[in-house]
């Protein structure tokens, strides 16, 4: 199993820590070798960041991958965001000798160096290759009876190239590594699409990033499911907040439990919702976290 | 400069400004594209704009995109249709057009390293957690800070988000 280093982000640490402490306990439960990757940046965001200026994008993600090319570790993200900006980051220094060369002129002068010796990990990804849902399977200790939304998000899987592999239309890795915790991954219209944060939406056009949440929450609510599980922050604030949000806005009641995976497997692995800081999110369904403490 | 010699938005596009001319308008970016099932989004349309029009720069619907890379995905020609909206953007930054709340992104990021930085609220959470008030991230290390502050001045960051 490869070594790798845990890239926190900033959503992740400064708004939803419980991912945080969820992905840790998971981890030391695997006997996955992870160390903080201490004094790591903004990935940086890639909506907008990368929107703005490419050299500042590069040179910000080139210093997250040297510091952990440093620890001689690939590195590992458990946002979505983060990883696009850091596996394209990356793909492209590794595919293009200039660009590596124009990013190292800048990462020069704080005296470090990108080498591209390392790769960027996604959580899902992990776990699914390295660990695998069978093994995942076998051992949980409190597996979970839920109906849940699995929700990919776009950059785990997009842009495909240099990217998992997988499909991008009909991926199932992620469904798998939901089921191995014992819940039932249950279908739902427009699975795949957008939580409506990216892009710098959510930052400057929160009405429309809205539109696109509202559709997304009345498709999962229409499959009948005890919860949202998906694999990145920036979605699980979209899908979390802006319950509350499209609720003050439209007088609509969305009341649905937003976990990130981790926590889920938490869960699965017998610790607390309080543990797992499900209980810090904006929507919290008391009826939901009662089933869940009833069934471990 | 006339007119006739100003620099289109096309031939200022890096990577992708000759890729956008192979577009033969099949709509399968538009009707992919989430954000323009309910936003006045048009990705086709955007990118017929930036062939010939400075005016691409400050098109509302240019910062709908939530970069999903469906379009880019399904485009039967290859076109790397969501980095070209990057590169578009790119140019629209360059010249100064950009919304407040995305200029405040920077000047957070310029200040703490962190689009998305810490507060009150959010140090008590961890420690509800048990977890250290601040993570391990730069907000941890002053001198993982000072090294991000000058990768942003070394690629003038900070000049591209002042005031113009």
């Amino acid at each position: 199993m490869a070594n790798v280093s845990l890239f926190l982000g900033c959503v992740i640490p400064n708004r939803y820590p419980g991912i945080e402490k969820s992905t840790k306990l998971c981890l030391d439960k695997l006997g996955v070798d992870c160390v903080d990757l201490k004094g790591a940046s903004c990935c940086p965001a890639p909506g907008v960041l990368r929107s703005f200026d490419k050299a500042t994008w590069l040179a910000l993600a080139g210093r997250n991958i040297a510091l952990s090319e440093e620890l001689d570790r690939d590195l590992l993200t458990i946002c979505n965001g983060c990883y696009g900006s850091l596996a394209d980051a990356n793909h492209e220094v590794k595919a293009d000798e200039q660009l590596k060369k124009d990013v190292n002129t800048h990462l020069g002068k704080i005296g470090r160096s990108i080498k591209g010796s390392h790769d960027v990990r996604h959580i899902t990804e992990f776990l699914y290759k390295e660990v695998g849902s069978e093994k995942i399977r076998d051992i949980i200790t409190h597996p979970l009876e839920l109906r849940v939304a699995v929700h990919y998000g776009c950059h785990l899987l997009k842009p495909s190239k240099g990217r998992i592999g997988s499909s991008v239309e009909r991926p199932s890795f992620f469904d798998e590594l939901v089921e191995a915790t014992g819940a039932q991954s249950v279908e739902y219209p427009d699975k795949m699409e957008c939580c409506g944060a990216g892009g710098g939406v959510r930052s400057a056009l929160p009405d429309e990033a809205l539109a696109l949440t509202g559709h997304k929450l009345s498709m999962i609510e229409s499959a009948g499911v005890d919860c949202i599980v998906n694999a990145c922050p920036f979605c699980h604030m979209q899908l979390d907040v802006g319950q509350v949000d499209l609720n003050e806005k439209n007088g609509t009641s969305h009341n649905i439990p937003v976990l990130h995976y981790t926590q889920l497997l938490g869960l699965a692995l017998g610790y607390s919702v309080e543990d797992l800081g499900i209980d810090l999110n904006a929507v919290v369904d008391l009826e939901f976290l009662e089933k869940i403490l009833s069934d471990s | 400069m006339s007119i006739r010699n100003e620099p289109n938005v096309l031939s200022r596009m890096e990577k992708t400004g000759s890729d956008i001319l192979k577009c033969m308008h099949c709509g399968v970016c538009s009707g992919s594209c989430p954000s323009g099932r309910h936003t006045s989004l048009n990705v086709r349309k955007l990118l017929k704009k930036a062939r010939n029009d400075t005016a691409v720069l400050s098109d509302d619907s240019l910062w709908m995109c939530t970069t999903c890379y469906n379009c880019q995905e399904r485009c039967p020609r290859g076109i790397d249709i969501v980095d070209a909206i990057f590169e578009i953007r790119t140019l629209a930054v360059h010249e100064g057009i950009i919304y407040p709340e995305h200029r405040m992104v920077g000047e957070l990021l310029l200040e703490h390293g962190h689009a998305v930085p810490i507060n009150e609220e959010n140090r008590a959470k961890r420690e509800a957690l048990g977890l250290d008030p601040l993570p391990p991230t730069v907000h941890s290390f002053p001198e993982g800070l000072e090294e991000v502050k000058k990768l942003l001045a070394s690629c003038k960051f900070d000049e591209l988000m002042s005031e113009k």
